[in-house]
This record gives C-alpha cells, structure tokens and sequence, in this order.
C-alpha cells in the first residue's frame, strides 16, 4: 500500500500578524512559515505505517508558493517520507481549488491505500479540504482521527462533540484527517535532513494540472484586526470580596449569568 | 424570492432544535427570506413541525434512525441531494463538528463553496455578508464568495440573538427518501460517550478553562465545581494538555478549539499567544491568575489578582446562590 499525505505551509503559532497596508491579506514580512502542526500527525502517521511494513511508500503533497513550499516538504522528506510533490499556487488558493489540484496530483501519482492529511490547518480554520479531497477521489473519509489501525480495512477513533469518540471501520482506499494524539511526530535528524536534498521532488502548476485560479469559489477580502478591548477591571479586595463583586459585574454590567 | 436552507440539529430525543440552529433562523426570519429547513434523526419530523414560529415556510426531513449517528457518506447524499431539491441560494448551519466535516463534501459534490466558522452573518437583500477570524483570531476577514452555486455558511454558535417564536403557519413537510446503507464504506462500529455530557466548548456559552496554575490534575474538579454551578464546559490549555492532565478534547487555542463563548473564565492560565488567540473572540473574559502581570488580563474584561484556590471555591458559593435566586 503507498501513502499519499497532504500538508501546508502555514504561519508559526507565535508569530504576530499584521496587515497589507490595503487590507487585502496578511503582510508576510518577517513571518516563520511551519509545516501545520496537524499535518505533522499526518506524515508521522505515514512514515510509521512504512517503518511497521503496512505501507511500501510515502509520498508527501502541498499546494502553494512553489518557493517557501519546498522547505515544508523538505522537512517532511527529512523525517522520513519518500518523496514529495508540489503544485505551485498562490497562497490564498481557496479549499475547493486546493483539492482539486491535490486531487490531480495525487492521481498523477497512482494508486494509494491511504490519503492522510491534518484535521484543519491552524490559519484560515477551514476544515476543508481533506473532505474535498475525498469527494474528488471518491474515497470515504474520516476527520479528528486520534488512532488509527490498518489491516484489511481501516479502523480508525475520531473525537466527536462533548470529548465523546467513534470507533469507524472504513474500506481502504480512504482519507484520514489526523488530530492531535495520533502519535508524536519526529523530529528530522541531521542524517535525514541530507537524505531530503536527494530525494525526488516533483513539481506541477496549476496549468500543467488543467486549472486556473478563476475557478475558485471563496476569497477572503477585507482584513480587518480585532478592536482594541477597553482595559480590563482590575477587582479587588479578599477572595470573598473579589468573588462577589465579579459576581456583581457578570449580573449586573456583562449580563452573561 | 430567494430561498434560504437552514441545517437544524437537534439533540437526539428532545426533539427540540439547537440555539444555534434558532440563532440562524431569526436571522433569516428578520432578512424576511423565504426559509426551508433540513432535518434529519429520530424525531426530525416534530423537530421540524416546530420550525413553524421561527418562520419556516417547507421542511426537508428524514425521520429515519439511520441519522442519529453522524455517516459522511449518507448524509452527504441526503443533504446535497435536499440542497438540489430546495432551490436554495444560501444554505446555512452551525458550525459544529458535524457540519464541519459535512459540508466541505457536500460543497465539493455540488462544486461550490462552504465555509465553516464564520462570525459575523447579514443580510443586503437575500445576499449574505459574512466574515470569519484567521490566524484563530488575530485577524478576521470578509468572504468573497464566486462561482453560481448554493453557498454554505457555517456559523459558530453564540454569534447571532435568538428571537422568539411567533404564532406562524404550518410547515410543509418534504420527505426525503429513506437512506440506503447499502455499498457504504464507513461504518461506526461502536461510541465511547464522554465523561462529562456537556456542550462541546464550540457551542458553550459559559467556559471555564484550566492552566498550569491549578499545579495537577486533580485539581480540576474545583472548575467543575464552578462549571456545574452555571451550566459551564471546562476547557484547558495547552500547555496542561500537554502534561496529561485533561484529553487534547478540551484544548482551547489555536491547536485545539477556537471558542467564543458569552462568559470565558480563565483560571491559573497566564495567556501564551496561541491560547489567545483561540478565545478572545469570547464576549466577556475573566482571568484569575496569581501574577498580575500575566498577559491574560490584556485580554480580560474582569482581572482577579489572587490565589486560584481561595478564589474559586469563593466564585463557586457565589455563583450557586445567585444562581439559585
């Protein structure tokens, strides 16, 4: 069974975001671009599956900036994935679009047993494209996977609404979007960081795979940064004291109790 | 006139509608747009026949056991194939788990767009305004949408008011042919229900969240304590996560749920980025924290300087006897 794993660049979690001066998108001046910490998961996931002899080959895919793309891909194939497919886009490619070309480039690829990609990715928290991409290649899916067996078929537990869990069965192929417990993924090491520079990396655009940008659905327009909070007040005294003037407030001046 | 399709959830056997899902339709019902709704479970039927008040003119519903557990592939079928019955321009859900993981498939079968956490929702006309935050709220933008297709928007619960029923009409039930389970290739073998049995922390409207402040574990049933006294679900950070002390399911930021609940309460968590980021879209937020210079109060709307320990147990009689009144 080969591995197909999807995983995008985005932002590090403690960078500060700022606006283009005309509000159309983030300004990217000094950002730390990262592979999303759920699609870490998601090649983890892959590579384990190679290493216990379930899966014969990893293949690693992203869409986006063909330049910064690269380094996140490298990264994955410094962890231990096999080789790695980018598809060169602009950075704000909607989700429908991005499944698309996933989808194109995936069927490029051949046969797979297994898609995976993170549950969301922590930028724009769409939560789309693994299920898009599903559509696209008609396999059956399941999100916020936080355990996976593969057998004959796929058994995999997922987190639904109020901590409760489902135990799925599914056929393969299928595309599993990884959640956090998954497992814990590795690090690169020095010695598979140089193996990543010789291994192959493929590159199409989005031409080659017969789109155009013009058949997005979505675009976020508008930036716009949150609104300063008035300061906060400060509630003093015992904690008896503090506790019932909070309790004032949230009756009387927040009204939320 | 344009129509609208709301996707309305309903717990399994109250047969009443999720506040999200009434949030949704005041806001349709107050844009005066012709409103259908799409309900599918045990009980869909008197969930649906409820809708009357709220202003639903014509229910899609499938009154079918096969629809209290969620199967992408069956409802994908249903929903998308009610999408193309109702003729609706705008279909609207809440954007909980389910529909989350629903809609981008179905949007993808119907080659059109859905987008999930949204925050803001109006009405020009029978066209939707719609913006959402990115970078888990550091930022938040308008959505542009393209293309000709039903577009699906997904709001975050808590967002809109909840109107009241008015006297209404009858709704006119549609429904959908029963499901076929036949040549599926997902099944759901088995549920582990949760512990707690409470609202997920997306559709909370009272959090009470956890850092490493509370020094263990077993220190958290004092926020169950508060939680229990004001209907609250318990939240957590990452960094305790992290540690073991509570499942990744109660994580709040930007690696675990984005929330934006009516009241955030933040005990013992000194507020890094990336939990920031996750819930100051909440409406009110209280930090309680023993160093007053932790970065959570910048986001607070009520700081308490203090020893979580007096403190809480202190909120938790508080609240039980105003609660109580």
């Amino acid at each position: 069974m080969r591995v197909a794993v999807c995983i995008k660049q985005v932002p590090d979690t403690e960078t500060k975001i700022k606006l283009k001066p005309d509000a159309s998108g983030i300004d990217p001046t000094g950002i730390k671009w990262v592979m999303n910490p759920y699609d870490e998961f998601a090649v983890e996931e892959g590579i384990k599956l190679r290493e216990g002899g379930k899966a014969t080959q990893v293949i690693v895919f992203s869409v986006g900036p063909k330049a910064r793309v690269v380094e996140t891909l490298r990264t994955a194939l410094a962890m231990g994935a096999d080789e790695g497919v980018v598809v060169d886009a602009a950075e704000d490619l909607d989700p429908s679009l991005t499944a698309k070309a996933l989808a194109k480039a995936i069927q490029a690829e051949g046969e797979f047993g297994l898609v995976l990609t993170g549950k969301l990715a922590i930028d724009d928290n769409l939560a789309s494209v693994g299920q898009m991409l599903a559509e696209a290649l008609q396999l059956p899916h399941a999100t916020v996977v936080s355990k996976l067996e593969v057998g004959d078929s796929l058994t995999a537990e997922r987190e639904v609404e109020g901590g409760s869990k489902e135990i799925l069965s599914l056929q393969k192929p299928a595309l599993i979007g990884a959640n956090k417990g998954l497992n814990t993924p590795r690090y690169a090491s020095l010695p598979g960081i140089m193996k990543a520079k010789k291994k192959v990396l493929k590159e199409h655009s989005l031409a080659s795979l017969g789109l155009d940008a013009s058949q997005a659905k979505v675009k976020h327009v508008a930036f716009a940064l949150p609104a300063d909070k008035p300061p906060v007040k400060m509630l003093d005294g015992d904690a008896a004291a503090q506790a019932k003037s909070l309790a004032g407030f949230l009756r009387n001046e927040a009204k939320v109790l | 006139m344009s129509k609208v399709l709301v996707f309305t959830e309903f717990a399994p056997g109250s047969n009443q509608a999720k506040k999200g899902a009434l949030e949704l339709l005041t806001a349709t019902r107050q844009a005066g747009l012709h409103t259908q709704a799409l309900v599918l479970g045990s009980g869909a039927q008197t969930v649906a026949q409820s809708l009357a008040g709220w202003g639903v003119k014509e229910a899609f519903v499938s009154d079918h056991a096969d629809f209290d557990r969620y199967n992408p592939e069956l409802f994908a079928e249903a929903v998308a194939s009610a999408i193309r019955d109702s003729g609706a321009e705008v279909v609207l859900a809440t954007s909980s788990m389910l529909a989350r993981d629903l809609f981008p498939r179905v949007a993808a079968r119907l080659d059109t767009a859905a987008v999930s956490d949204c925050t803001e929702l109006k009405f020009s006309g029978s066209a939707p305004q719609v913006r959402r935050p990115l970078y888990a709220g550091k930022c938040s933008a308008e959505v542009s949408f393209m293309g000709s297709g039903p577009k699906m928007i997904l709001m975050r619960a808590n967002q809109l008011p909840v109107g009241e029923p008015t006297g209404g009409g009858a709704v006119q039930i549609k429904t959908i042919p029963s499901p076929s389970s036949q040549g599926l290739r997902s099944l759901i073998k088995d549920v582990v229900k949760g512990a707690t049995g409470k609202l997920d922390l997306t559709e909370a409207n009272i959090i009470v969240a956890g850092g490493r402040g509370l020094k263990e574990a077993s220190n958290f049933k004092l926020l169950n304590d508060l939680a229990d006294t004001c209907g609250a679900t318990v939240g957590a950070s990452r960094a305790v996560v992290d540690a073991g002390w509570v499942p990744h399911s109660m994580q709040v930021g930007q690696t675990g749920k984005t929330v934006a609940p009516s009241l955030y309460i933040a005990v013992g968590i000194s507020g890094a980025i990336q939990h920031l980021a996750g819930m100051s879209g909440s409406k009110v937020i209280v930090a309680i924290n023993k160093d007053a210079n932790a970065p959570i109060f910048q986001k607070a709307t009520y700081g308490i300087v203090g020893d979580l320990f007096d403190v809480v147990p202190a909120l938790t009689t508080e609240f039980k006897s105003l609660l109580s009144q």
